[in-house]
């Protein structure tokens, strides 16, 4: 089997999260940074060679510093500079797994937001079993809403049956090397109307299996979220 | 690290809450692999419990009976990727003279604080046992509590009771009954070891035992040196009243059948026979502990038991969760598992 790594996507520079002065990754639920209950799922799960954090530039030095105060013992963090796209940004994780000698047919990454620190165990688990049987695959859940397509932004052109529509959540988990090579294939045009990892693959015909993702599993991206999470976690919120 | 847990809200309904874990505090992080449904959890489920009990407990995550995997532990005394056995009692002090689990101080998983349904349980070192890989049955490991709690039993039977031990009586054909029985046959296998139950066809199943009853047909000079109460419930008196028909003087009557109720029992005859009345409940780690060892020296044991695993559920999300346990309530006999992921 080959290495596993984790590649957590720490973009984000805030701009919809109203007033709050860090980027959402940074904001604390319960006692800590969002970022740190993510990565401490990965952290927990052994099946990862590393874990890279993938962190705008202006946030790295911060990034290191929180990481060094909540997860001192964590030895196979790696902190990297995030690129002008979520896509440029996993391919900079490709890169230093390239870089390090590690990357081979059979290396697999879980590629995830840091903004969702409700992932569990078997979201994790069964994405890396079903990247290395299928070589990609996300996460999703059913959607709830009726799906409304209007490709004028105007007026409906389609509305697709529900039973066929799930909501993308992350992880999406892919081998390395094949989405690396699979994107370096696309057009610019191709590459300009990408608004996820996995839309690489689709776009190519290729194969990505569906995990089971859960409701719970929430973004944090707007302030209301961070209220939703406390509330998961029974704390109180202000207000 | 936010942790999912899954509490039963009301009867029949399980929602998922978290709780926050951190990696650098002393706690051990297991993940549960193989949990087993006990009747205790069956009550709360199917809501049995009375109204004020229901209401004081829930929200809470039930299941004291589980196998995991260590995750994490900072003290170094378990590797990471060891399979452990988890102790649902929490003790909080020790006593010289009082087991753990009858201290009052004592906390219980699925009773007095969440349960094993959990994605990751946090625990101290004491509370959690290795299984060696001799025990190479996960599904039988994971009932390992509730075997444990007649291991205890028998521990204090055999500290207590008098050293005459020929003929020693099981009531009860059903999962307590039938663990109760093998460990008997294992630790006294000279004894006659005689099973009084309601069901032939269960009965059926205690093959290693040197005869079985329908308690409706007991042979009136049938006496026993010691009997084993594993009904409980509303039969729990007639059956106890039966075991002091049917035991010598002196005898021990050891009982583990739960009853909701207070049982009528017929005190004249404890007096004239000078019977002593042995009540366990729960256990401890030196029970996991010897147990443990027990199965290891004595494979055929597991491979009994093998035959009391019922349906084995993977449990996904919930609504698995729900499927196992209406599965559970459907099953005739043995003990449901649900693989947990």
């Amino acid at each position: 089997m080959g290495k596993v790594y984790g590649v957590v996507l720490a973009g984000g520079i805030g701009s919809r999260m109203g007033n709050a002065e860090k980027p959402k990754q940074f904001l604390e639920i319960g006692s800590r940074p969002v970022m740190i209950h993510t990565l401490e799922k990965f952290v927990i799960h052994p099946g990862f060679e590393e874990i890279l954090v993938l962190s705008p530039k202006a946030w790295v030095s911060y990034t290191r510093d929180i990481l060094k105060k909540y997860l001192p013992s964590a030895s196979n963090l790696v902190v990297l500079e995030g690129g002008a796209t979520r896509n440029e940004t996993i391919m900079n994780a490709i890169r230093y797994i390239e870089a390090q000698g590690a990357l081979d047919e059979e290396t697999i990454i879980v590629t995830h937001d840091s903004v969702r620190p409700f992932v569990t165990h078997r979201i994790l688990e069964e994405n890396i079993r079903y990247a290395i049987q299928y070589g990609a695959c996300d996460t999703v859940i059913p959607a709830s809403d009726t799906i409304v397509q209007a490709l004028d932004n105007e007026s409906i052109s389609d509305i697709p049956d529900r039973k066929y529509m799930y909501q993308g959540q992350t992880p999406q988990s892919f081998h390395a090397k094949k989405l690396k090579e699979t994107y370096e294939g696309l057009t610019e045009q191709e590459r300009s109307i990408l608004t996820d990892a996995c839309k690489i693959m689709v776009l190519k015909g290729e194969h990505v299996h569906l995990v089971q993702g859960e409701v719970s599993n929430i973004k944090i991206t707007y302030p209301y979220d961070i209220t939703v999470a406390q509330a998961l976690l029974g704390l109180e919120t202000e207000g | 690290m936010l942790n999912a847990v899954y509490q039963l809200v009301r009867p029949r309904q399980f929602e998922v809450t978290f709780s926050e874990l951190g990696l650098n505090e002393d706690a051990i992080l297991v993940r549960p692999t193989f949990l087993s449904i006990c009747n205790a959890d069956q009550r709360y489920y199917q809501g049995k419990r009375s109204e004020d009990i229901l209401r004081q407990k829930l929200p809470m995550a039930l299941i004291h009976e589980g196998i995991g995997t260590v995750l994490h532990d900072p003290s170094g005394t378990y590797a990471a990727g060891e399979k452990v056995v988890m102790i649902p009692n929490v003790p909080s002090e020790h006593s010289d003279v009082i087991a753990e689990n009858y201290l009052r101080s004592s906390l219980f998983r699925g009773s007095s604080m969440d349960g094993f349904m959990q994605e990751y349980v946090s625990t101290r070192a004491d509370r959690i046992v290795r299984i060696p890989d001799t025990i190479g049955n996960d599904h039988v490991a994971a009932f390992t509590e509730m075997v444990s709690v007649c291991y205890h039993c028998l521990s204090r039977f055999d500290r207590t009771a008098h050293a005459k031990r020929e003929t020693l009586g099981v009531w009860g054909d059903g999962n307590m009954g039938y663990f109760t029985a093998l460990l008997l046959r294992t630790l006294y296998p000279d004894a006659t070891l005689l099973i009084f139950g309601v069901d032939m066809e269960k009965l059926g199943n205690f093959s290693f035992a040197d005869g079985v009853y329908n308690v409706s047909r007991i042979p009136k000079d049938l006496l026993v040196d010691h009997g084993f109460e594993c009904v409980g419930g509303n039969a729990a008196g007639q059956v106890i009243n039966q075991i002091i028909d049917h035991i010598q003087p002196e005898g021990t009557i050891a009982i583990l059948g739960v009853s909701e109720d207070p049982v009528p029992i017929f005190t004249r005859m404890v007096l004239e026979k000078g019977l002593r009345i042995l009540g366990t409940s729960r256990s401890g780690r030196t029970d996991f502990e010897g147990l443990v060892r027990l199965y290891a020296e004595n494979p055929e044991v597991v491979s009994y038991l093998e035959k009391m695993v019922g349906a084995v559920v993977p449990v996904r999300d919930v609504k698995d969760a729900v499927t196992a346990f209406e599965m559970d309530i459907r099953k005739g006999m043995g003990k449901t598992i649900m693989e947990w992921y």
